[in-house]
């Protein structure tokens, strides 16, 4: 008799926990994952072997893009309390007689992505919230012998943080000279270790190659 | 949505045949694809970095002299225009600018750059190779870290392969840089740094590419 009864019981099998187990992961892959930031030009990065990953912090960006433009990007440190980004501004604000609000000082502490804003028209574009008016504050950091305000802010950078790495993103189509005036700037100011950002590419040599 | 089931369970119509169920077959399809893709791309987002220490720059000439290498082992690579790579052996003195050697032309190929220097680095290169070759067979069991220093102890203790001086022309792109760095890694080159482009060397690129010289000696 029980066997009959089994037989009668439903053949389904209830997917509703394996629903939840899926929901859980999810909610918790959408959580975790890093959204891409908006960054100001797109870069098409050269390929490396290298497997080494980016540092998630301790990091100075340097983003050099096809069109002449230098944008700059640091974080926040590993903890947020640090606030290493406003206490950078305040630095550079005091350099150039600008003094930057509280309201201010959280603006830039939380833009997400790396700017190129000469500073001063900071204060300007600190104070428009729209993507595209933004846009045209983007310049590019000034570089010259003349303005070299890019050199201020690794100046003021590693004065407040001091473990802050160089790392250069730029694009495989950007011109050398360019590239070579920001890592000059950066030898200037004693930085002459530099993580160079690149995409991963598998590359094979056997030692047949090399011995025919 | 336990208590719907439940509900229907405990049953209005016991003569409904249709099931009441809702088929969750198609939802956990949904959410298998969803998560594969999320995991996927949280691992490949993350972008890699590749290290490289420059020289510290000579501030004052009078007081720092510039690290003397050997003629015999120096290996000179200048990145050209048009994804050329122009190399020279040895070193030019700029006395002789009117007698500059010829230099070499080739490529960011498997049979271009990468098998000169090879062929000029092959003895550490094979024992780079052992090395790994008897991690991987598992003779020899060590970690990833103790590899990576054993690597650097063998390069360190290298004095047979080149030392690459790499130079850019001003036509170079930033993608060439990042290449002949890659390729110093993957041909397990020891000894290797960039350096300023000498006026002389920006003549010689002109030479062998055909570009309208530019270079004059008073620019560095």
């Amino acid at each position: 008799m029980p066997k009959i009864k089994l037989a009668h019981s439903s053949p389904h099998i209830d997917m509703t926990p394996m629903v939840d187990l899926f929901s859980v992961l999810l909610t918790f892959l959408m959580m975790t994952t890093q959204m891409r930031q908006q960054e100001p030009v797109t870069v098409d990065t050269p390929y490396s072997i290298s497997e080494k990953p980016t540092p998630d912090f301790n990091m100075m960006t340097f983003l050099v893009g096809t069109d002449n433009r230098v944008f700059m990007n640091f974080d926040n440190g590993p903890d947020t309390l640090l606030k290493f980004r406003p206490k950078i501004l305040v630095e550079m604000g005091k350099h150039y007689g600008i003094e930057f609000t509280e309201a201010e000082q959280i603006e830039f502490e939380n833009y997400p992505a790396a700017m190129g804003v000469p500073i001063n028209r900071m204060k300007e574009f600190l104070h428009t919230q729209e993507y595209k008016e933004r846009e045209a504050f983007q310049t590019g950091i000034p570089i010259d012998s003349t303005d070299n305000q890019l050199a201020y802010w690794i100046l003021f950078a590693r004065q407040v943080n001091p473990n802050f790495q160089a790392c250069i993103k730029g694009d495989s189509k950007t011109e050398f000279p360019l590239v070579k005036k920001v890592l000059d700037i950066l030898q200037d100011k004693n930085v002459n270790k530099f993580n160079l950002v690149t995409s991963l590419e598998a590359t094979k040599i056997n030692l047949e190659e090399i011995q025919q | 949505m336990a208590e719907i089931i439940q509900e229907e369970k405990g049953g209005k119509k016991k003569g409904h045949k249709g099931s009441p169920h809702i088929d969750m077959t198609p939802m956990v399809d949904l959410m298998c694809l969803l998560v594969t893709f999320f995991m996927l791309t949280t691992s490949m987002s993350k972008a890699k970095v590749m290290e490289i220490n420059l020289p510290e720059k000579i501030k004052d000439p009078t007081k720092q002299e510039a690290p003397k290498i050997s003629a015999s082992r120096t290996l000179n690579v200048v990145l050209g225009p048009d994804n050329k790579i122009y190399w020279y052996p040895g070193t030019v003195k700029p006395e002789e600018y009117n007698n500059l050697p010829p230099m070499f032309q080739t490529d960011f190929s498997a049979s271009g750059i990468r098998q000169m220097l090879l062929e000029r680095n092959r003895s550490l290169f094979k024992k780079i190779n052992e090395y790994e070759q008897q991690v991987v067979s598992g003779k020899l069991v060590i970690s990833q870290d103790s590899l990576r220093n054993a690597i650097s102890q063998l390069k360190k203790d290298d004095d047979t392969g080149p030392i690459v001086l790499i130079k850019a022309y001003k036509k170079a792109t930033y993608g060439n840089f990042v290449d002949i760095l890659d390729e110093m890694n993957i041909c397990g080159i020891a000894r290797y740094t960039f350096v300023d482009i000498t006026w002389y060397e920006e003549k010689m690129v002109e030479a062998a590419s055909g570009i309208p010289s530019t270079a004059t000696a008073s620019t560095n």
